[in-house]
């Protein structure tokens, strides 16, 4: 491989996109008939490429492992979507998006990748309208907006506690508009298990069909890989139980790079774990927090009062709760950032403050909420606002229909009401902002293949600000990719179908056959959970919410031996030739065990803090994440060498032409 | 809590099925359903035996990927939540839990509780879209106001997930339910209306030729549907398909 090129346009940045589409090269209408390409995933970037490729002319094959592309994890995205549209007249603009998500990312994504993100975001909107996505509206029929962490505008869009169900059965509906029509092929229930490189190009992939176990060999002039994000590397986190990383890891593993792995969301507000049972964690949207107060007890002896089960949250006097976000950061208040919201969380309980039983939980508080639109309410309908009842029926019914969903959700998980009761959250893995390595155009470094959505690295730096992943997807299949990608495939209009005969298909094939059958033969004493949460656990303690050299050491030790231990004592039960959950799960967990490696080292080498990153040997007196501008200003691109020890480390530097790095404050 | 459970167990999709008794103990009123079921699977592969094939993924009720009749009922006893939501705390130590996949022909099974609803998909794919290219080159977002009552109605509609509970319920094992609903979100919005007419006659042939029974108006399927979508869909669906078969 040869030195990263991130192949930036010339030219000013608000310029920059304008330009390149441009003077990149296009195919015509009637070549673009003779090119295939191949998207695996189906969330809003897979599903938004798919569509919009096949619109475009490409013949399009999609792979989902779900029984349909609607099931695809976006569909749980909760809070809403970003767009720079200013229809609140509050200062908006394309540049303030692009600088919250800068300085949001804490000065380690890259410039022109972001301000094009801020650039597209208004049209996504328009877009969504326009195919019938049911967005909030206001009494005057227009789009209603919310506000979400470490901005100062309102500019998210929403759908209740349901807009990544909504954005993303919009562009399932475009989808189906293509596969009615025959320009993309639909493959559901089959995973994707390899990437075929012919000749330095992506030229394919190895399918298994998970209901037949029948494995597939499909050829296309390029591949796109749009498989989400890898949380599950810490067995409980808010993705869905299928999510993984095997897509990406496959990709690196044929010669893609994979940038900063180690900078991982975890975000503020989900549902305690519960027990050893938990199988997943539950978010409760960031939206909560316009309206949701966060605090803890201020003297120790209540909060064990409290965990006890002696005292009630709603028992205790305003003057003893320490509303702590409200304290240390008064601009943002509840609305800080989710880096900085958890790591004030889990600050709190390490101190002895936590209100549940395990001791890991804090209070999100709606009473306060719930008596000013009470009174607002009261106020507009001519009732009394000094009745308390009153007030109270009111408030909680403008809290019903802002976050009803949720508000039900949680109250099936935990058994509370929260309307009456405070919620308890705590941080989970949410969302990893690390990924395969692309260029401006989406490339990664294996010509041909491309990665969209949380699948690459480029927008979100160190860390990620709310209703922006869903900017993203959206932003990068509908509107980026479909035009970059024609600059390469203009040069592939006289290649003709590629063919999977090739030894290259055969080798590839052949791999996949064997480990699959190596997992069925093993026939150890451990089932695949198993060693998924054990890798869950060591990621947890050890490349967490905070990290050390001597807990990232030992994480590299201790993954290395826990996948040798895998590979010898695995108990996949029945066979490669049907339906097999658990062997598709062994898959997916053998490559855990490699990425998880490949993490913590990532984790170690970077000795700054930054975003959702926080080493502790790099903080400020206060306690909060110190960067080291001078030595880390760089995205690290990892090649794979046989085994995530031998990775080698390339660097990509971070130039910021019209944006000032400076020390993020919401302060 | 002791539990016994009674589940569907079906090799593949022509094996004939039967159902097997398991007991399970250290079952936790705060599990999950599936969580329970996870136990239980956890028992099978130490005992060399094969684990139950049952749908899921997000499991937090929206995927609607998660099937399974329990106790009769699509997903379970409990009211607006689909089988990943429904928790043990709903049962008591001693019960037996009935387990069987979604039944419907046109859901085949594709092995003990899961099924194949890909018959949803294809009905989408007859019309349950706005045809717009997706170029981003449309009119603003906010060019045309819409009443919030259509608004919010279209969205109601809209928050249907798929899961085919109200076809599993429906002693007809129609799906006018799932369909209305998305008749109803675009009919409801001045962006779908402009081909309203072709958009319910294609789906409803789909729905026809996809082996779905009849809408009989008994209204199970509202009880038992996971997001409370209302019949009214199905009222506001014969109405378009009336006024598309004038039209037509």
């Amino acid at each position: 491989m040869g030195k990263l090129d991130a192949k930036i346009p010339q030219g000013p940045l608000s310029e920059k996109w304008t330009n390149h589409k441009s003077n990149i090269n296009l195919v015509s209408p009637a070549n673009k008939r003779l090119i295939d390409v191949i998207v695996v995933g189906t969330g809003l970037a897979g599903a938004s490429a798919s569509a919009t490729l096949a619109e475009l002319g490409y013949n399009v094959k999609t792979f989902c492992f779900q029984d349909s592309p609607r099931r695809a994890h976006s569909i749980a995205a909760q809070g809403g979507i970003n767009a720079a549209k200013n229809y609140q007249g509050d200062g908006d603009s394309t540049y303030r998006l692009f600088y919250d998500t800068i300085k949001g990312g804490d000065y380690r994504s890259r410039e022109a990748n972001v301000y094009r993100l801020a650039e597209v975001s208004a049209n996504i909107i328009d877009q969504c309208v326009a195919q019938g996505v049911p967005f909030a509206r206001d009494y005057g029929g227009l789009l209603d907006n919310r506000s979400f962490g470490g901005v100062l505008v309102s500019r998210t869009f929403y759908a209740k506690g349901q807009t990544g169900q909504q954005l993303l059965l919009g562009a399932y509906s475009a989808m189906n508009r293509q596969i009615g029509r025959g320009k993309i092929k639909m493959y559901n229930r089959h995973e994707m298990m390899d990437l075929v490189v012919v000749d330095g190009k992506a030229r394919g992939i190895i399918a298994r069909n998970l209901v037949t176990g029948k494995l597939e060999r499909h050829g296309a002039h390029a591949v796109v890989i749009a498989s989400g994000g890898y949380g599950n590397v810490f067995f409980l986190s808010t993705n869905a139980m299928g999510s993984n990383v095997s897509a990406a890891w496959k990709i690196h593993k044929r010669g893609a790079h994979f940038a900063n792995p180690c900078f991982t969301q975890i975000h503020p507000t989900c549902i305690p774990v519960s027990g050893d049972h938990q199988s997943k964690l539950t978010l409760m949207s960031e939206s909560l927090r316009n309206d949701g107060r966060i605090w803890v007890p201020k003297k120790l002896e209540d909060a064990k009062a409290i965990r006890e089960g002696k005292l009630k949250p709603t028992e205790l006097a305003e003057e003893d709760r320490d509303y702590y976000l409200e304290r240390r950061y008064p601009a943002f208040g509840n609305l800080v950032p989710r880096d900085v919201a958890s790591r004030a969380a889990k600050e709190r309980c390490d101190a002895g403050f936590g209100v549940n039983k395990t001791g890991e939980a804090v209070y999100l508080d709606f009473a306060a909420a719930i008596e000013r639109y009470g009174k607002e309410q009261a106020h507009v309908k001519g009732l009394d606002e000094n009745d308390a009842a009153t007030v109270k029926k009111l408030g909680q019914e403008v809290i019903r229909a802002k976050y009803g969903n949720l508000f039900q959700m949680y109250e099936k998980i935990v058994d509370q009401n929260p309307y009456e009761t405070p919620m308890m959250i705590y941080p989970a893995v949410h969302y990893t902002m690390g990924g395969v390595w692309v260029d401006y155009n989406l490339m990664t470094s294996i010509p041909g293949c491309y990665a969209i959505g949380e699948a690459n690295f480029s927008d979100h730096g160190a860390n990620r600000l709310g209703a922006s992943a869903l900017m993203q997807g959206l932003a990068d299949g509908y509107f980026v990719l479909p035009y970059t990608i024609g600059d390469y495939l203009s040069n592939d209009i006289r290649t003709g179908t590629i063919a999977t005969d090739s030894p290259e298909f055969e080798a590839a094939e052949k791999a996949v056959a064997d480990q699959l059958n190596a997992f069925v033969n093993t026939k150890g004493k451990n089932s695949v959970d198993y060693y998924h949460k054990k890798l869950g656990k060591i990621m947890w303690n050890k490349c967490g919410m905070s990290r050390n050299a001597k807990g990232l050491k030992e994480a590299i030790k201790e993954i290395k031996e826990l996948r040798e231990d895998f590979y010898k004592y695995v108990n996949v039960p029945g066979s490669t030739t049907e339906f097999n959950e658990q062997l598709a799960k062994a898959g997916r967990v053998a490559d855990f065990l490699e990425l998880g490696e490949l993490f913590a080292k990532d984790a170690l080498e970077r000795t700054e803090s930054c975003g959702g990153h926080f080493r502790e040997e790099s903080q400020t007196p206060e306690g909060e994440a110190l960067r080291d501008d001078k030595k880390f200003t760089f995205v690290s691109a990892w090649e794979y060498q046989g085994e995530p020890a031998k990775a080698k480390l390339h660097k990509e530097d971070l130039k910021y032409e019209e944006i000032e790095v400076k020390t993020r404050s919401y302060k | 809590m002791k539990l016994t459970l009674k589940v569907w167990r079906q090799a593949n999709a022509t094996a004939s099925g039967k159902m097997v008794t398991y007991p399970i103990d250290e079952v936790s009123p705060d599990m999950s359903f599936l969580e329970m079921m996870d136990v239980l699977n956890e028992q099978l592969i130490q005992k060399g035996e094969d684990p139950v094939a049952f749908d899921h993924d997000c499991r937090e009720g929206i995927c609607g990927m998660c099937s399974m009749f329990i106790n009769g009922e699509a997903h379970g006893p409990d009211r607006l939540v689909t089988t990943c939501q429904l928790h043990m705390r709903k049962f008591k130590d001693g019960d037996t839990i009935t387990i069987e996949p979604f039944r419907a022909k046109a859901f085949p099974v594709i092995k003990d509780l899961a099924v194949d609803r890909s018959a949803f998909d294809r009905i989408q794919q007859a019309g349950g879209f706005v045809s717009i290219n997706t170029s981003g080159n449309t009119q603003d977002a906010n060019a045309i106001p819409i009443d919030k009552h259509d608004a919010d109605k279209a969205f109601d509609a809209a928050t249907c997930i798929g899961c085919g509970a109200c076809v599993a319920t429906c002693k007809n094992a129609s799906a006018m339910l799932f369909v209305s609903a998305k008749v109803s979100q675009y009919a409801l919005l001045p962006q779908g209306k402009v081909e309203a007419t072709d958009r319910v006659m294609n789906m409803v042939t789909q729905m026809d030729e996809e082996g779905f029974g009849n809408c009989t108006n008994t209204g199970a399927c509202e009880v038992e549907c996971p997001k409370g979508i209302s019949l009214e869909n199905i009222a506001r669906m014969n109405r378009e398909y009336l006024t598309a078969s004038v039209k037509g």
